[in-house]
Protein backbone atom coordinates (compact mmCIF):
# COMPACT_ATOMS: atom_id res chain seq x y z
CA UNK A 1 0.00 0.00 0.00
CA UNK A 2 1.12 3.38 -1.13
CA UNK A 3 -0.26 7.09 -1.17
CA UNK A 4 -4.13 7.19 -0.69
CA UNK A 5 -5.31 4.42 1.57
CA UNK A 6 -8.81 4.56 1.22
CA UNK A 7 -10.16 4.22 4.93
CA UNK A 8 -13.54 3.54 6.38
CA UNK A 9 -12.54 4.53 9.82
CA UNK A 10 -12.32 8.48 8.64
CA UNK A 11 -16.00 8.75 6.95
CA UNK A 12 -16.55 12.05 5.54
CA UNK A 13 -12.58 12.35 4.19
CA UNK A 14 -9.79 10.14 3.02
CA UNK A 15 -6.75 8.84 4.59
CA UNK A 16 -3.09 9.82 3.18
CA UNK A 17 -0.37 7.91 4.78
CA UNK A 18 2.81 9.65 5.95
CA UNK A 19 4.47 6.38 7.14
CA UNK A 20 4.40 2.69 7.50
CA UNK A 21 5.23 2.00 11.09
CA UNK A 22 4.48 -1.83 11.27
CA UNK A 23 4.64 -4.65 8.33
CA UNK A 24 2.10 -7.50 7.76
CA UNK A 25 4.46 -9.57 9.38
CA UNK A 26 4.81 -7.41 12.52
CA UNK A 27 0.91 -7.46 12.98
CA UNK A 28 0.48 -11.05 12.88
CA UNK A 29 3.32 -11.44 15.69
CA UNK A 30 1.50 -9.20 17.52
CA UNK A 31 -1.83 -10.97 17.56
CA UNK A 32 -0.29 -13.96 18.28
CA UNK A 33 1.66 -12.70 21.23
CA UNK A 34 -1.92 -11.07 22.38
CA UNK A 35 -3.50 -14.51 21.83
CA UNK A 36 -1.10 -16.15 24.32
CA UNK A 37 -1.80 -13.80 26.80
CA UNK A 38 -5.30 -13.96 26.53
CA UNK A 39 -5.05 -17.84 27.25
CA UNK A 40 -2.51 -16.84 30.39
CA UNK A 41 -4.98 -14.30 31.96
CA UNK A 42 -8.01 -16.57 31.54
CA UNK A 43 -6.97 -19.81 31.73
CA UNK A 44 -8.02 -21.10 28.39
CA UNK A 45 -10.40 -20.13 26.24
CA UNK A 46 -14.01 -21.89 27.10
CA UNK A 47 -16.06 -18.64 28.29
CA UNK A 48 -14.11 -16.63 25.93
CA UNK A 49 -16.65 -14.18 23.15
CA UNK A 50 -13.78 -12.63 20.97
CA UNK A 51 -16.39 -9.67 19.76
CA UNK A 52 -15.15 -7.52 16.60
CA UNK A 53 -16.04 -4.01 16.48
CA UNK A 54 -17.68 -3.02 13.26
CA UNK A 55 -15.86 -1.86 11.02
CA UNK A 56 -12.00 -1.75 11.73
CA UNK A 57 -11.91 -4.33 14.78
CA UNK A 58 -13.59 -7.13 12.82
CA UNK A 59 -10.70 -8.44 10.73
CA UNK A 60 -8.80 -8.75 14.13
CA UNK A 61 -11.31 -10.36 16.01
CA UNK A 62 -11.43 -13.34 13.06
CA UNK A 63 -7.56 -13.30 12.66
CA UNK A 64 -7.62 -13.12 16.91
CA UNK A 65 -9.95 -16.21 16.97
CA UNK A 66 -7.90 -18.14 14.51
CA UNK A 67 -5.17 -17.96 16.39
CA UNK A 68 -6.70 -18.98 19.43
CA UNK A 69 -8.12 -21.75 17.65
CA UNK A 70 -4.51 -22.75 16.67
CA UNK A 71 -3.06 -22.52 19.86
CA UNK A 72 -6.16 -24.72 21.98
CA UNK A 73 -7.47 -26.76 19.42
CA UNK A 74 -10.92 -25.55 20.46
CA UNK A 75 -13.09 -23.04 17.97
CA UNK A 76 -13.63 -20.01 19.86
CA UNK A 77 -17.05 -18.05 19.78
CA UNK A 78 -16.86 -14.86 18.07
CA UNK A 79 -19.42 -12.08 16.78
CA UNK A 80 -18.70 -8.91 15.34
CA UNK A 81 -20.62 -5.28 17.25
CA UNK A 82 -21.74 -1.99 15.21
CA UNK A 83 -22.32 0.78 18.10
CA UNK A 84 -23.28 3.43 15.67
CA UNK A 85 -26.38 3.55 17.65
CA UNK A 86 -24.92 4.12 21.08
CA UNK A 87 -22.70 6.78 20.32
CA UNK A 88 -22.38 10.30 22.05
CA UNK A 89 -21.50 12.39 18.96
CA UNK A 90 -24.48 11.80 16.40
CA UNK A 91 -25.60 15.41 17.26
CA UNK A 92 -22.08 16.39 15.99
CA UNK A 93 -20.65 14.19 13.44
CA UNK A 94 -22.52 12.77 10.47
CA UNK A 95 -24.58 10.06 10.56
CA UNK A 96 -21.82 7.28 10.48
CA UNK A 97 -21.95 4.11 8.28
CA UNK A 98 -24.25 1.59 9.75
CA UNK A 99 -22.88 -2.20 9.70
CA UNK A 100 -24.39 -5.38 10.85
CA UNK A 101 -24.42 -6.29 14.46
CA UNK A 102 -23.73 -10.69 15.08
CA UNK A 103 -24.18 -12.24 17.75
CA UNK A 104 -25.72 -15.81 17.95
CA UNK A 105 -24.82 -16.49 21.40
CA UNK A 106 -25.72 -15.36 24.78
CA UNK A 107 -23.50 -13.38 26.52
CA UNK A 108 -24.12 -13.57 30.34
CA UNK A 109 -21.54 -15.05 32.57
CA UNK A 110 -19.33 -15.33 29.85
CA UNK A 111 -16.04 -13.37 29.11
CA UNK A 112 -16.25 -11.11 26.08
CA UNK A 113 -12.97 -9.43 24.48
CA UNK A 114 -13.95 -6.68 22.46
CA UNK A 115 -11.73 -6.20 19.52
CA UNK A 116 -10.88 -2.99 18.02
CA UNK A 117 -8.19 -1.20 15.26
CA UNK A 118 -7.42 1.51 16.94
CA UNK A 119 -7.88 2.89 20.49
CA UNK A 120 -8.10 6.92 20.72
CA UNK A 121 -10.34 8.44 22.62
CA UNK A 122 -11.86 5.62 23.89
CA UNK A 123 -15.49 6.84 23.12
CA UNK A 124 -16.52 3.68 20.75
CA UNK A 125 -15.51 1.61 23.70
CA UNK A 126 -18.01 3.09 26.32
CA UNK A 127 -20.82 3.11 23.17
CA UNK A 128 -19.77 -0.80 22.98
CA UNK A 129 -19.90 -1.18 26.75
CA UNK A 130 -23.35 0.29 26.52
CA UNK A 131 -24.52 -2.14 23.43
CA UNK A 132 -23.34 -4.64 25.34
CA UNK A 133 -25.07 -4.52 27.95
CA UNK A 134 -28.16 -5.03 25.65
CA UNK A 135 -26.74 -8.36 24.49
CA UNK A 136 -26.65 -9.88 28.21
CA UNK A 137 -24.76 -9.57 31.48
CA UNK A 138 -20.75 -10.62 30.43
CA UNK A 139 -18.81 -12.24 33.60
CA UNK A 140 -16.31 -9.46 32.82
CA UNK A 141 -15.04 -7.58 29.59
CA UNK A 142 -11.79 -7.18 28.30
CA UNK A 143 -10.71 -4.68 25.72
CA UNK A 144 -7.94 -5.79 23.05
CA UNK A 145 -6.61 -3.01 20.45
CA UNK A 146 -3.99 -3.08 17.85
CA UNK A 147 -3.03 0.35 18.52
CA UNK A 148 -3.10 2.46 21.08
CA UNK A 149 -2.52 5.81 20.18
CA UNK A 150 -3.13 7.69 23.28
CA UNK A 151 -5.08 10.99 23.85
CA UNK A 152 -8.12 9.12 26.29
CA UNK A 153 -11.36 11.17 26.97
CA UNK A 154 -12.59 8.80 29.24
CA UNK A 155 -11.40 6.43 31.70
CA UNK A 156 -10.76 3.36 29.83
CA UNK A 157 -7.43 0.81 29.32
CA UNK A 158 -6.89 -1.88 27.17
CA UNK A 159 -5.74 -5.07 28.39
CA UNK A 160 -4.13 -6.44 25.24
CA UNK A 161 -2.02 -4.20 22.98
CA UNK A 162 -0.80 -4.81 19.83
CA UNK A 163 1.65 -1.57 19.56
CA UNK A 164 1.38 2.14 21.58
CA UNK A 165 1.84 4.19 19.11
CA UNK A 166 2.00 7.93 20.50
CA UNK A 167 0.90 10.17 18.15
CA UNK A 168 -0.23 13.77 17.62
CA UNK A 169 -3.71 14.21 17.77
CA UNK A 170 -4.02 15.88 14.10
CA UNK A 171 -2.71 12.75 12.97
CA UNK A 172 -4.39 9.69 11.59
CA UNK A 173 -3.93 5.54 12.03
CA UNK A 174 -4.70 3.21 10.22
CA UNK A 175 -4.38 -0.19 11.40
CA UNK A 176 -4.98 -3.83 8.64
CA UNK A 177 -3.67 -7.17 8.23
CA UNK A 178 -2.25 -5.81 5.97
CA UNK A 179 0.30 -3.11 8.20
CA UNK A 180 -0.32 0.12 10.46
CA UNK A 181 0.38 3.41 8.77
CA UNK A 182 0.41 6.67 10.12
CA UNK A 183 -0.50 9.87 7.96
CA UNK A 184 -3.23 12.59 7.74
CA UNK A 185 -7.05 12.85 7.17
CA UNK A 186 -8.05 15.02 4.04
CA UNK A 187 -11.86 16.39 3.74
CA UNK A 188 -12.31 14.67 0.50
CA UNK B 1 -32.70 16.08 -6.35
CA UNK B 2 -31.55 15.38 -2.75
CA UNK B 3 -28.89 12.99 -2.42
CA UNK B 4 -29.53 11.92 1.30
CA UNK B 5 -32.40 12.90 4.28
CA UNK B 6 -30.01 13.25 6.91
CA UNK B 7 -30.79 16.41 8.76
CA UNK B 8 -33.63 16.98 6.48
CA UNK B 9 -37.40 16.89 6.54
CA UNK B 10 -39.16 14.40 4.59
CA UNK B 11 -41.96 15.51 2.50
CA UNK B 12 -41.79 13.95 -1.05
CA UNK B 13 -40.32 11.03 -2.99
CA UNK B 14 -40.58 13.00 -5.92
CA UNK B 15 -36.86 15.13 -5.25
CA UNK B 16 -35.38 11.83 -3.79
CA UNK B 17 -32.28 10.72 -5.68
CA UNK B 18 -31.51 7.05 -6.28
CA UNK B 19 -28.70 7.39 -3.70
CA UNK B 20 -30.85 8.87 -0.98
CA UNK B 21 -33.35 5.98 -1.51
CA UNK B 22 -30.88 3.25 -1.27
CA UNK B 23 -29.61 5.01 2.01
CA UNK B 24 -32.40 5.07 3.74
CA UNK B 25 -32.88 0.87 3.04
CA UNK B 26 -29.74 0.03 3.60
CA UNK B 27 -30.18 1.78 7.44
CA UNK B 28 -33.69 -0.33 7.71
CA UNK B 29 -31.47 -3.00 7.11
CA UNK B 30 -29.81 -2.33 10.24
CA UNK B 31 -32.80 -1.71 12.05
CA UNK B 32 -34.74 -5.25 11.14
CA UNK B 33 -31.25 -6.68 13.45
CA UNK B 34 -32.44 -4.09 16.10
CA UNK B 35 -36.03 -5.23 15.75
CA UNK B 36 -34.96 -9.00 16.12
CA UNK B 37 -33.36 -8.54 19.31
CA UNK B 38 -34.32 -9.35 22.93
CA UNK B 39 -33.83 -5.75 23.68
CA UNK B 40 -35.02 -3.98 20.73
CA UNK B 41 -34.10 -0.86 21.54
CA UNK B 42 -31.42 0.99 20.87
CA UNK B 43 -30.27 4.75 22.41
CA UNK B 44 -29.88 6.72 18.97
CA UNK B 45 -32.78 9.19 20.01
CA UNK B 46 -32.51 9.48 23.47
CA UNK B 47 -33.36 12.71 24.43
CA UNK B 48 -35.04 13.69 21.13
CA UNK B 49 -38.56 14.81 20.66
CA UNK B 50 -41.13 13.55 18.43
CA UNK B 51 -44.66 14.75 18.01
CA UNK B 52 -46.23 12.39 16.16
CA UNK B 53 -49.42 14.80 15.06
CA UNK B 54 -52.46 12.45 13.45
CA UNK B 55 -55.25 15.13 11.96
CA UNK B 56 -56.48 12.12 10.01
CA UNK B 57 -57.42 8.32 11.04
CA UNK B 58 -54.67 5.93 10.84
CA UNK B 59 -53.41 2.81 12.21
CA UNK B 60 -50.52 1.19 10.67
CA UNK B 61 -48.62 4.23 9.85
CA UNK B 62 -49.21 5.97 13.22
CA UNK B 63 -48.31 2.69 15.57
CA UNK B 64 -45.50 1.85 13.11
CA UNK B 65 -44.47 5.23 13.52
CA UNK B 66 -44.57 5.91 17.03
CA UNK B 67 -42.57 2.36 17.83
CA UNK B 68 -40.28 3.46 15.44
CA UNK B 69 -39.57 6.24 17.83
CA UNK B 70 -39.55 4.77 20.70
CA UNK B 71 -37.72 1.92 19.53
CA UNK B 72 -34.72 4.72 18.96
CA UNK B 73 -35.61 5.81 22.77
CA UNK B 74 -37.06 9.46 21.28
CA UNK B 75 -39.89 10.53 23.60
CA UNK B 76 -43.29 10.71 21.45
CA UNK B 77 -45.61 13.70 22.07
CA UNK B 78 -48.79 12.00 20.67
CA UNK B 79 -51.45 14.17 20.08
CA UNK B 80 -54.92 12.85 19.45
CA UNK B 81 -56.70 15.35 17.35
CA UNK B 82 -60.20 14.21 18.32
CA UNK B 83 -59.66 15.91 21.91
CA UNK B 84 -57.28 18.60 21.11
CA UNK B 85 -58.12 22.21 20.89
CA UNK B 86 -58.38 22.00 17.10
CA UNK B 87 -61.96 20.60 17.77
CA UNK B 88 -62.56 23.97 19.74
CA UNK B 89 -61.25 25.71 16.39
CA UNK B 90 -57.66 26.25 16.79
CA UNK B 91 -55.98 26.39 13.53
CA UNK B 92 -53.12 24.00 12.54
CA UNK B 93 -50.88 27.16 12.87
CA UNK B 94 -51.76 27.64 16.25
CA UNK B 95 -51.38 23.77 17.27
CA UNK B 96 -48.05 23.46 15.54
CA UNK B 97 -46.66 26.88 17.34
CA UNK B 98 -48.15 25.14 20.80
CA UNK B 99 -46.37 22.01 20.41
CA UNK B 100 -43.19 23.62 19.28
CA UNK B 101 -43.14 25.87 22.07
CA UNK B 102 -42.71 22.45 24.48
CA UNK B 103 -39.67 22.13 22.41
CA UNK B 104 -39.85 19.12 19.71
CA UNK B 105 -37.00 17.91 16.89
CA UNK B 106 -39.12 16.35 14.66
CA UNK B 107 -42.83 16.10 13.69
CA UNK B 108 -44.33 13.06 11.83
CA UNK B 109 -47.47 14.47 10.21
CA UNK B 110 -50.65 13.23 8.85
CA UNK B 111 -53.38 15.60 7.33
CA UNK B 112 -56.33 15.08 4.70
CA UNK B 113 -54.81 18.58 2.77
CA UNK B 114 -51.93 18.13 -0.01
CA UNK B 115 -49.33 20.27 0.83
CA UNK B 116 -49.48 20.20 4.96
CA UNK B 117 -46.15 18.62 5.65
CA UNK B 118 -44.82 21.44 3.57
CA UNK B 119 -47.31 24.33 5.14
CA UNK B 120 -45.77 22.99 8.54
CA UNK B 121 -42.00 22.64 7.31
CA UNK B 122 -42.64 26.57 6.86
CA UNK B 123 -44.20 27.46 10.00
CA UNK B 124 -41.65 25.61 12.26
CA UNK B 125 -38.13 25.82 9.29
CA UNK B 126 -36.40 24.61 12.06
CA UNK B 127 -38.02 21.24 13.35
CA UNK B 128 -37.26 18.48 10.73
CA UNK B 129 -41.27 17.31 9.60
CA UNK B 130 -41.61 13.56 8.55
CA UNK B 131 -44.45 13.45 5.94
CA UNK B 132 -46.84 10.57 7.27
CA UNK B 133 -49.40 10.80 4.39
CA UNK B 134 -50.85 14.94 3.05
CA UNK B 135 -53.92 14.09 1.22
CA UNK B 136 -54.07 13.35 -2.24
CA UNK B 137 -49.69 14.37 -2.63
CA UNK B 138 -47.38 12.11 -1.18
CA UNK B 139 -46.69 8.98 1.36
CA UNK B 140 -43.24 8.87 1.29
CA UNK B 141 -42.07 6.20 4.14
CA UNK B 142 -45.00 4.05 2.30
CA UNK B 143 -43.18 4.69 -0.96
CA UNK B 144 -39.91 3.84 0.54
CA UNK B 145 -41.31 0.81 2.76
CA UNK B 146 -42.75 -0.71 -0.19
CA UNK B 147 -39.53 -1.15 -2.62
CA UNK B 148 -37.51 -1.95 1.15
CA UNK B 149 -40.15 -4.76 1.01
CA UNK B 150 -39.40 -5.35 -3.11
CA UNK B 151 -36.14 -5.72 -2.35
CA UNK B 152 -35.91 -7.87 0.42
CA UNK B 153 -37.75 -10.69 -0.77
CA UNK B 154 -36.69 -10.69 -4.21
CA UNK B 155 -32.69 -10.75 -2.49
CA UNK B 156 -34.28 -13.35 -0.05
CA UNK B 157 -35.66 -15.63 -2.95
CA UNK B 158 -32.06 -15.27 -4.31
CA UNK B 159 -30.38 -15.87 -1.27
CA UNK B 160 -28.32 -12.53 -1.35
CA UNK B 161 -27.88 -10.07 1.31
CA UNK B 162 -30.28 -7.17 0.07
CA UNK B 163 -27.75 -4.50 1.02
CA UNK B 164 -25.87 -5.72 -1.31
CA UNK B 165 -27.65 -5.70 -4.49
CA UNK B 166 -28.02 -1.87 -4.15
CA UNK B 167 -30.86 -0.58 -6.91
CA UNK B 168 -29.79 -3.42 -9.44
CA UNK B 169 -33.28 -5.97 -8.57
CA UNK B 170 -35.19 -2.89 -9.52
CA UNK B 171 -33.76 -2.42 -13.00
CA UNK B 172 -36.19 -3.54 -15.83
CA UNK B 173 -38.68 -4.75 -12.82
CA UNK B 174 -42.48 -4.88 -14.30
CA UNK B 175 -44.63 -2.79 -11.70
CA UNK B 176 -48.05 -2.68 -12.36
CA UNK B 177 -49.68 -0.15 -10.06
CA UNK B 178 -54.04 -0.65 -10.41
CA UNK B 179 -56.54 1.07 -9.17
CA UNK B 180 -57.51 4.45 -7.89
CA UNK B 181 -54.40 6.16 -9.11
CA UNK B 182 -56.42 9.79 -8.71
CA UNK B 183 -56.75 10.14 -4.89
CA UNK B 184 -53.85 7.91 -4.00
CA UNK B 185 -50.93 9.23 -2.44
CA UNK B 186 -49.31 6.02 -2.40
CA UNK B 187 -49.13 5.40 -5.63
CA UNK B 188 -47.65 8.91 -6.38
CA UNK B 189 -44.85 7.71 -3.66
CA UNK B 190 -44.18 4.54 -5.28
CA UNK B 191 -44.31 5.76 -8.72
CA UNK B 192 -41.59 8.23 -7.58
CA UNK B 193 -39.03 6.02 -5.91
CA UNK B 194 -39.72 3.10 -8.47
CA UNK B 195 -38.50 4.97 -11.35
CA UNK B 196 -36.32 6.41 -9.49
CA UNK B 197 -34.59 3.02 -9.02
CA UNK B 198 -35.45 2.03 -12.37
CA UNK B 199 -37.99 -0.20 -12.92
CA UNK B 200 -40.94 0.00 -15.67
CA UNK B 201 -43.64 1.04 -14.03
CA UNK B 202 -47.25 1.01 -15.25
CA UNK B 203 -50.92 1.84 -14.34
CA UNK B 204 -54.20 0.78 -14.85
CA UNK B 205 -57.74 1.79 -13.68
CA UNK B 206 -61.17 2.83 -14.61
CA UNK B 207 -60.27 6.35 -16.79
CA UNK B 208 -62.43 8.15 -14.37
CA UNK B 209 -60.01 7.36 -11.83
CA UNK B 210 -56.77 8.43 -13.33
CA UNK B 211 -54.85 11.75 -12.31
CA UNK B 212 -55.79 14.15 -15.18
CA UNK B 213 -51.39 14.96 -15.29
CA UNK B 214 -51.04 11.47 -16.07
CA UNK B 215 -49.18 12.14 -19.17
CA UNK B 216 -46.31 13.89 -17.14
CA UNK B 217 -45.74 10.49 -14.28
CA UNK B 218 -42.98 8.44 -15.44
CA UNK B 219 -45.40 5.33 -15.86
CA UNK B 220 -47.27 4.33 -19.01
CA UNK B 221 -50.93 3.86 -18.56
CA UNK B 222 -52.42 0.03 -19.74
CA UNK B 223 -55.67 -0.08 -21.08
CA UNK B 224 -56.29 -3.84 -20.94
CA UNK B 225 -56.00 -4.62 -16.77
CA UNK B 226 -56.28 -8.35 -17.66
CA UNK B 227 -53.15 -8.05 -20.32
CA UNK B 228 -50.98 -6.43 -18.05
CA UNK B 229 -51.57 -9.38 -15.21
CA UNK B 230 -49.80 -11.71 -16.97
CA UNK B 231 -46.78 -9.03 -17.88
CA UNK B 232 -46.01 -8.06 -13.90
CA UNK B 233 -43.37 -9.08 -11.48
CA UNK B 234 -45.16 -7.04 -8.85
CA UNK B 235 -48.48 -6.04 -8.86
CA UNK B 236 -49.75 -3.25 -6.15
CA UNK B 237 -53.66 -2.54 -5.28
CA UNK B 238 -54.48 0.24 -4.15
CA UNK B 239 -57.58 0.83 -1.80
CA UNK B 240 -60.74 2.21 -3.16
CA UNK B 241 -61.29 5.35 -1.11
CA UNK B 242 -64.79 6.01 -0.03
CA UNK B 243 -63.20 8.91 2.07
CA UNK B 244 -62.65 10.98 -1.02
CA UNK B 245 -65.26 10.33 -3.05
CA UNK B 246 -64.29 7.40 -4.86
CA UNK B 247 -67.88 6.42 -4.97
CA UNK B 248 -69.10 8.91 -7.47
CA UNK B 249 -66.27 7.25 -9.98
CA UNK B 250 -67.42 4.08 -10.56
CA UNK B 251 -70.79 2.57 -11.29
CA UNK B 252 -70.37 0.17 -8.29
CA UNK B 253 -68.41 -1.51 -6.16
CA UNK B 254 -69.35 -4.71 -8.06
CA UNK B 255 -68.11 -3.25 -12.03
CA UNK B 256 -65.06 -1.84 -10.09
CA UNK B 257 -64.30 -5.72 -8.70
CA UNK B 258 -65.48 -7.02 -12.41
CA UNK B 259 -63.40 -4.30 -14.21
CA UNK B 260 -60.16 -3.91 -11.79
CA UNK B 261 -60.36 -6.14 -9.09
CA UNK B 262 -58.00 -8.82 -8.24
CA UNK B 263 -60.19 -12.03 -8.36
CA UNK B 264 -59.25 -15.45 -8.13
CA UNK B 265 -59.23 -15.82 -11.76
CA UNK B 266 -57.00 -13.19 -12.36
CA UNK B 267 -54.60 -14.23 -9.63
CA UNK B 268 -54.41 -17.83 -11.45
CA UNK B 269 -52.86 -16.10 -14.59
CA UNK B 270 -50.15 -13.99 -12.78
CA UNK B 271 -46.71 -14.97 -13.68
CA UNK B 272 -44.92 -17.71 -11.29
CA UNK B 273 -43.25 -15.81 -8.45
CA UNK B 274 -45.17 -12.26 -8.95
CA UNK B 275 -45.61 -10.26 -5.84
CA UNK B 276 -49.07 -8.59 -4.58
CA UNK B 277 -48.69 -5.45 -2.77
CA UNK B 278 -51.36 -3.22 -0.82
CA UNK B 279 -50.93 -0.87 1.65
CA UNK B 280 -53.78 -1.20 3.64
CA UNK B 281 -56.57 -1.23 4.89
CA UNK B 282 -57.48 -3.57 2.21
CA UNK B 283 -61.33 -3.88 0.92
CA UNK B 284 -61.62 -7.56 1.02
CA UNK B 285 -64.15 -8.57 -1.86
CA UNK B 286 -63.72 -4.88 -3.32
CA UNK B 287 -60.31 -4.43 -4.96
CA UNK B 288 -58.60 -7.88 -3.44
CA UNK B 289 -60.55 -11.51 -3.49
CA UNK B 290 -60.47 -12.57 0.38
CA UNK B 291 -58.00 -15.71 -1.13
CA UNK B 292 -56.07 -13.87 -3.18
CA UNK B 293 -55.27 -11.68 0.11
CA UNK B 294 -53.80 -14.65 1.76
CA UNK B 295 -51.91 -16.45 -0.83
CA UNK B 296 -48.04 -16.70 0.00
CA UNK B 297 -47.46 -13.94 -3.11
CA UNK B 298 -49.53 -11.24 -1.34
CA UNK B 299 -46.23 -10.07 0.79
CA UNK B 300 -48.95 -7.19 2.74
CA UNK B 301 -48.04 -7.93 6.09
CA UNK B 302 -44.54 -8.08 4.90
CA UNK B 303 -45.67 -4.59 4.27
CA UNK B 304 -46.50 -3.29 7.22
CA UNK B 305 -43.75 -5.87 9.51
CA UNK B 306 -41.45 -3.62 7.52
CA UNK B 307 -42.99 0.03 8.70
CA UNK B 308 -41.45 -0.46 11.61
CA UNK B 309 -37.76 -0.40 10.60
CA UNK B 310 -37.92 1.57 7.39
CA UNK B 311 -39.62 4.17 9.82
CA UNK B 312 -36.63 4.13 12.16
CA UNK B 313 -34.10 4.77 9.73
CA UNK B 314 -36.16 7.89 8.44
CA UNK B 315 -36.59 8.55 11.53
CA UNK B 316 -32.60 7.83 12.28
CA UNK B 317 -31.26 9.79 9.40
CA UNK B 318 -33.30 12.60 9.75
CA UNK B 319 -33.55 13.64 13.19
CA UNK B 320 -29.40 12.21 14.27
CA UNK B 321 -28.25 13.79 10.91
CA UNK B 322 -26.58 16.93 10.68
CA UNK B 323 -27.60 18.67 7.37
CA UNK B 324 -25.05 20.39 5.46
CA UNK B 325 -27.40 22.50 3.14
CA UNK B 326 -30.34 24.36 3.82
CA UNK B 327 -33.99 22.75 3.24
CA UNK B 328 -35.92 23.42 0.34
Amino acid sequence: MSGEVESQAHHGGYFVAKSQLLSADDVVRALKRMGHEMIERNHGTESLSVIGLQSGGVVFAQRIAEILADITGVAVATGQLDVSFYRDDLSSNPVPRLATTLINHDMTGRTVILVDDVLFTGRTIRAALNALSDWGRPASVQLAVMVDRGHRELPIRPDFVGKNLPTAREEAIVATLDGVWIGTKEVS
Amino acid sequence: MIDSIRGRSLLTLNDLSRDGILEVLDAAESFVEVNQRAIKKVPALKGRVVASLFFEESTRTRLSFETAAKRLSADVLSLAVASSSMKKGESLRDTIATIDALGIDAVVMRHRSSGAALQVKRYVPHVRVINAGDGQHQHPTQGLLDVFTIRQTLAERRGITASETGASLFEGLRILIVGDIRHSRVARSDVAAYATLGADVRVAGPGTLMPVDIADWPVRVVEDFDEAIEWADVVGLLRLQHERGTGSFVPSLDEYTFTHGLTWARAKRLREGALIMHPGPMNRGVEIDSRVADLPAAVINRQVHNGVPVRMAVLYLSVAGVDGGVDQ
